[in-house]
């Protein structure tokens, strides 16, 4: 089992969606919300996800297409 | 020594998020809230080691301020000369801006060429601390070459990440100290992604991850130094150019430092941020009066500054406001105007990041959010031998010439320049 730290981005379209939950259930993970803040037009959610490697691999891609953008938790790491 | 200068300086980490307290160990992300960690001091025993005079005796570098960082006294320093930069009065700059007192700090001279020496130097000596012997990174230029440089003189093993399609050259700074430089395919997303999960699993030391409540404190000596260099006293008002947001806040925590030990008086500098237009996140959010921090997709010339999701953002809105400080952005032909005025004014070639400085300062004055009168510092934080591509069709060619002293003056006497009315004369 994996376990990762991630943030997730929404655009104003998919707040009303519950993509957290239809992602758990379609990848079979576990999510465990840390933070967030979601209002009327946009939102942030800082989760961990637990799973199997290529599930997480998976759900991040799928979740990905759909809109959302997907960060570690520590923002962008690559530095110029 | 007093009982209390024998204590030790450092708490350990806080959250920033929930103030949920650590001990001192390579952890940047809260377990709880995964929030980030910072570096905790006792300013009582900092207070009792600290003077004014003690600095000013101590090293020709940034480590005359160690009682400000998170080492141990018997640590052994990873120390390539990081710091302790000029900070230039400026002259001409200041006359064509229009201001009264402006100082240039400048941080190209570091011996990688950019500020990133000072935080790299706090996270080598804090991984050496730790048992770590393998330093490691993700950059694209100037860090990878900080990371490479200090590996290379504590004597352990680098592993820099870079993105696979990053031209060679960019590269080379860090190349010449011998690290293992991994190329990662995928675009900037996986890229990111990859290094957050190899320093999830691997036991080294990435500086600007798993160490980054220790690298991140480096960043306060350009606070320090600008201090002492003015005599001890704060500028009015400092223009720092922003990426991740880290510097930032950490200057700020510098001058809050300096005056909470009373080595400062209580009064604090205007904190104001210059981002490139093509990835201004903070400047964004300032603009439209949030604290919301909507990430990007960067597409600047500014490439040292080209963080999309800047991981203190929403901390530098808080200092911004804190301080009664101000946004600005940079369009590219203006970033390449700042390179320009700032090296034909003051001999000073800095990288893009520089020239988003020195351009957004221009517009700071003229919108008035920069007074005339204030002692102004501007953040100059890299050398622009690193992207002499930015304005290399902006140079005027040379004058060719044959080797005689008649083709000269032929040439000499068709310049438009005053030299040439001079010399006639």
């Amino acid at each position: 089992m994996a376990r990762v730290r991630v943030k997730f981005t929404f655009p104003p379209m998919l707040i009303k969606e519950p993509v957290i939950h239809n992602m758990s259930m379609q990848h079979n993970l576990v999510t465990n919300i840390r933070r967030a803040n979601v209002t009327k037009d946009k939102g942030w959610v800082v989760l961990e996800l637990e799973g199997a490697q290529d599930a997480i691999d998976g759900a991040i891609a799928s979740v990905t297409a759909m809109g959302v953008r997907v960060d570690p938790v520590e923002g962008d790491v690559i530095e110029g | 020594m007093t009982k209390l200068a024998a204590k030790n300086h450092i708490v350990g980490l806080k959250c920033k998020e929930c103030a949920r307290r650590y001990p001192e160990t390579a952890l940047h992300v809260c377990e709880f809230c995964f929030g980030p960690l910072e570096v905790e001091y006792d300013y009582e025993v900092i207070c009792q080691r600290a003077s004014r005079k003690a600095i000013e005796a101590g090293p020709r570098s940034m480590w005359r301020y160690k009682d400000f960082l998170p080492v141990q006294p018997d640590d052994q320093l990873v120390d390539i000369g990081a710091g302790l930069t000029p900070l230039v009065r400026s002259k001409n700059l200041a006359e064509a801006l229009g201001l009264d007192q402006l100082y240039l700090k400048n941080d190209c001279v570091n011996p990688t060429y950019s500020f990133k020496d000072r935080p790299v130097s706090v996270a080598a000596t804090k991984a050496l601390e730790f048992g770590f012997e393998i330093l490691s990174c993700a950059s694209t230029g100037n860090l990878a070459g900080a990371v490479a440089a200090h590996a290379a003189r504590a004597g352990v093993r680098s592993f820099i990440f870079v993105p696979s399609n990053l031209e060679a050259g960019k590269i080379l700074g860090a190349a010449i100290y011998d690290p293992v430089l991994v190329a990662v395919d995928g675009n900037y997303d996986q890229v990111n992604r990859l290094c957050s999960e190899i320093a999830d699993r691997y036991h080294w030391a990435f500086v600007n991850i798993n160490m980054r409540p220790y690298y991140a404190e480096g960043s306060k000596t350009l606070a320090f130094e600008v201090a002492e260099q003015l005599g001890w006293r704060a500028p009015d008002h400092v223009v720092v150019p922003v990426a991740s947001g880290s510097m930032f806040t950490k200057i700020w925590k510098g001058f809050q430092e300096l005056a909470k030990t009373e080595l400062l008086p209580e009064r604090l500098p205007r904190m104001s941020v210059a981002q490139a237009l093509g990835c201004s996140p903070i400047a964004t959010a300032y603009f439209n009066g949030t604290f919301n921090v909507k990430p990007v997709i960067p597409d600047t010339i500014a490439k040292s500054l080209a963080i999309g999701n800047p991981a203190d953002g929403y901390y530098d809105l808080k200092i911004i406001e804190e301080s009664g400080g101000a946004a600005e952005t940079a369009t590219d032909e203006e970033i390449v105007d700042g390179i320009k005025l700032l090296a034909q004014t003051e001999g000073i070639f800095a990288e893009t990041a520089g020239g988003v400085t020195i351009a957004c300062l221009k517009k700071l004055i003229a919108s008035g959010k920069v007074r005339r009168d204030e002692l102004v510092v501007a953040y100059i934080t890299g050398n622009g031998l690193k992207t002499q591509e930015a304005v290399a069709d902006q140079v005027a060619p040379a004058i060719q010439v044959g080797p005689t002293l008649t083709s000269f003056e032929e040439a000499f006497c068709k310049l438009d320049h005053p030299a040439n009315v001079a010399a006639v004369a």
